[in-house]
């Protein structure tokens, strides 16, 4: 007895140690950065394009890349996404097809940004004769976030009560019909987060888009300029950081670019978290 | 015959709810007591007081005394380990580790410190005998537990609490989950536990209450209205509540 | 007409999901495409197994040895030491810290897993080489041999990676823990076991298949990561030593790719479709115990 009591003693000493080890650790991560990212934030940072001629610092081009990705990928992404989701919850009867797609999907999930990278800039860049473009990361990304929206969207599908559906095609409603006014309006919550996670994941990315979207910052002049830039080339916030940090040896620019990612990654959790509570509301 | 469990004065309160109020009982050895009264009575949380399974319970407040074989369970200095080593529990829905079973029955000896191979056999095969079930598993002693019925997993449940060698065993609905064949393998089960153990039976089922226990506790709102011989509260309540209660007026 | 609308959407959602399967085919395709000439014309055996990189030199020679043990050796340690660690945060966030602590901490580490391993990799150059190169001055100080990496090195990598496989491993095994029927705890705990036994006999055997599966994601997780180990790890191709500077599988992508030619480029390829049939097998593990522990539940 007395030796348990010790040995007892000993497991929750062990547990306390690591885990006071993993939150001041983690916290740390989040201190640091901040405090010494926070400097570096002014206004010019934020709407100002880095320039030795110029002497001006600012990561408004990156910024302004980050969101030309972010909306051409959703704009490939979401739709295909929320068709192979409801096509695996609504139309697929189980066989061969539906788990090769599930191990497709399951699969995308699990492979690492950098061969996402290496395919994207063999596939579109190469063979397609994009180059590295935002264009050719946007597609690439489009492919790496794609699992998330089908397995968002899958998620609150099959929240939706099967009566929904009885009572929308006991009314004499088309399936296609009953689809489009029942349960993507229903599934919408879902939706939506797996749109804000892959934003998270976009924004986040550096590995997939070093090859494929490339690094240029400067900012479109003209209206034409502005969907030009589409074909060319840009570097997003994350790459920027990595390039600041590794060629230029600007450690304030990157801490700072790594202030503002945080952040954003902040409002993303938080935003789900609201996002996912509302979800639950609306189950009961 | 002597009395194992003596209940004085118990108040149990789940933060400002008050759950159980002023408790007092005695139960014999070697006797099987039923507590019956409908749901929310207070009789599972009755029963949790007597291995100190509440005190798992956030905001649970005790006043009061028990006592198990003349000690007094809710002293600051007593152990609940070797509390909970001599008051054995079985839980309303069959609750094996996902374990073979021979290690589902050893996990109380071995907790306990018995590590040799020999002892810990003989302790599995007669916990198993004891629970009437070793004839049906004892060529599958190291497939899962949880491969078998449910009632067998129940009886596997109550010679897992056998093998630590109670001197109590608390049952909890141990046949509300059960289909009729299962339910009365376990009634019997009880009778030729008797000789050797204590049982405290929760029970929602009347017919079970009057068939397997010695005396019977009605409890309702948190009060112990009446406890009496099981044939006296079955036939001649002195309390119109339990009375309207066992003849099926309410509950 | 209704009917051929309704035809025309079944047409339409079938192929988008198709397109995961296009997906992943063109992706396995390509890599094998891709990666395998180089595998030949250079010998499946002196590009694997040969140990010496210099893809530039008048006499080329594309040996990948140190780089594929580099990555094997820092993802092994990573995982070794960020796993334990994390699975004690994981019980101590599920069964020991008050709900109030909990209910603080375990959003702190949801944060972080998805925060971008760039940052992971800034900190790592400015806060962790530092540190080690200091280490090096003392361990090295009457080596004549010792090449110094300012810190740069396998160690440097390996505990990036620890770190950063850490939030995936809390969560992923905190849930896999909190999904442990409480009727099992309640029963260990009424058989006179301790707080400490039911948990180590009771609780984690039972969660077993969702904390294999974390440990497997976070050896996905850091064989796959580039930028963040790529920024802490020197990058030189050298044997993987804790003090040597190192190139990884991915390292070796990111770095080369840029700035090569040729053959050069094409053994970048191979280097890919080994990191490609690893993350496979990887996957492949990870279905496997998925399906597994949904058979049991």
């Amino acid at each position: 007895m007395h030796k348990q009591a010790i040995k007892d003693n000993l497991l929750l000493g062990i547990i306390y140690v690591c885990a006071s080890l993993s939150v001041l650790l983690l916290a740390g991560i989040l201190i640091y950065v901040c405090v010494k990212g926070i400097g570096a934030i002014n206004w010019s940072f934020l709407t100002e394009v880095s320039s030795s001629l110029k002497g001006t610092v600012g990561i408004a081009g990156n910024i302004l890349n980050t969101v030309y990705i972010i909306v051409l990928s959703m704009l490939f992404s979401l739709p295909v996404g929320i068709g192979a989701a409801i096509y695996l919850n609504e139309y697929a009867k189980p066989g061969k097809l539906v788990s090769s797609i599930e191990f497709a999907i399951e699969t995308l999930a699990g492979i690492p940004s950098i061969i996402y990278g290496l395919f994207g800039m063999m596939f579109f860049g190469q063979s397609l004769r994009m180059g590295y473009s935002l264009l050719t990361g946007s597609l690439t990304l489009s492919l790496m976030i794609l699992p998330l929206i089908v397995r968002n969207t899958q998620e609150s599908l099959k929240t939706v009560p099967d009566s929904y559906r009885q009572g929308a095609i006991g009314l004499g409603a088309g399936k296609w019909y009953m689809i489009r006014t029942i349960l993507i309006p229903c599934s919408l919550p879902g939706i939506i987060t797996g749109v804000i996670l892959s934003v998270g994941r976009i924004v986040g990315e550096s590995a997939a888009l070093l090859f494929t979207a490339g690094s240029a910052k400067i900012l479109p002049k003209t209206v034409k300029g502005f969907f030009g830039k589409i074909f060319q080339s840009g570097g997003t916030m994350t790459i920027q950081l990595y390039l600041s940090a590794t060629a230029d040896g600007d450690f304030t620019t990157a801490f700072g670019i790594a202030f503002v990612l945080i952040i954003i990654v902040f409002f993303i959790n938080i935003l789900t978290k609201v996002l996912a509570k509302k979800f639950d509301n609306t189950k009961e | 015959m002597e009395n194992i469990i003596e209940v004085r004065d118990l108040n149990l309160f789940y933060g400002e709810k008050q759950a159980l109020k002023n408790i007092n009982m005695d139960i014999r050895k070697n006797s099987i007591t039923a507590l019956i009264g409908p749901s929310g009575c207070g009789k599972s949380t009755f029963l949790r007081t007597l291995n100190r399974m509440n005190d798992l319970v956030d905001g649970v407040k005790i006043e009061g005394s028990i006592k198990i074989e003349g000690q007094e369970i809710y002293d600051k200095n007593y152990d609940t380990i070797s509390l909970r080593k001599k008051v054995g529990m079985v839980f309303q829905q069959p609750n094996p580790f996902p374990m073979s079973i021979y290690d589902n029955i050893a996990y109380g000896p071995r907790v306990h410190g018995i590590k040799d191979k020999k002892t810990l056999d003989k302790i599995v095969e007669d916990s198993l005998r004891q629970a009437a079930i070793f004839d049906e598993v004892k060529d599958s002693l190291k497939k899962s537990a949880l491969g078998l019925s449910g009632g067998q997993q129940q009886r596997i449940c109550i010679a897992r609490a056998l093998a630590v060698h109670p001197d109590i065993l608390l049952m909890d609905e141990p046949t509300s989950a059960l289909d009729p064949i299962s339910t009365l393998k376990i009634e019997e089960l009880m009778e030729q536990l008797k000789k050797n153990y204590t049982v405290v039976v929760v029970t929602h089922n009347m017919q079970q209450a009057a068939r397997v226990s010695d005396g019977t506790a009605f409890f309702l709102v948190g009060d112990l209205v009446e406890f009496g011989s099981t044939k006296q509260i079955f036939s001649y309540p002195k309390d119109k509540r339990t009375e309207d209660y066992i003849t099926g007026r309410f509950g | 007409m209704i009917s051929s609308k309704e035809r025309i959407a079944k047409i339409v959602v079938t192929g988008c999901a198709s397109v995961a399967i296009f997906a992943i085919c063109s992706i396995t395709v390509y890599m094998i495409l891709k990666g395998v000439p180089a595998l030949f014309k250079v010998g499946p055996l002196e590009l694997l197994f040969g140990t010496v990189w210099k893809p530039t030199g008048s006499n080329p020679s594309y040996g990948i040895l140190y780089i594929i043990l580099s990555s094997l050796l820092a993802t092994t340690c990573a995982v070794g030491i960020g796993v334990p660690i994390g699975l004690m945060t994981a019980i101590f966030l599920t069964e020991i810290a008050s709900k109030k602590l909990a209910s603080i901490v375990s959003p702190a580490v949801e944060l972080l897993a998805a925060i971008p391993s760039v940052i992971y990799g800034l900190l790592g150059m400015m806060i962790l080489n530092p540190v080690l190169f200091k280490l090096e001055k003392i361990i090295f100080a009457n080596s004549t041999t010792h090449q110094f990496t300012g810190g740069a090195n396998m160690l440097a990598a390996i505990i990036v990676l620890a770190i950063m496989i850490l939030p995936t491993v809390i969560n992923m095994s905190a849930s896999a823990i909190r999904a442990v029927p409480k009727s099992l705890k309640q029963a260990s705990l009424a058989l006179g076991a301790t707080k400490m036994q039911t948990i180590f006999k009771v609780i984690l055997p039972a969660a077993k298949s969702g904390i294999v599966a974390s440990v497997v994601l976070g050896i996905g997780r850091a064989i796959g990561e580039a930028m963040a180990i790529n920024m802490v790890a020197g990058g030189a191709v050298n044997m993987p030593l804790p003090f040597n500077s190192v190139r990884f599988l991915t390292t070796q992508l990111v770095s080369e790719m840029s700035y090569s030619s040729g053959l050069h480029r094409e053994v970048l390829f191979t280097v890919g479709l080994v990191l490609y049939i690893f993350i496979m097998i990887i996957n492949f593990v990870l279905l496997k115990i998925k399906k597994k522990g949904e058979q049991h539940a």
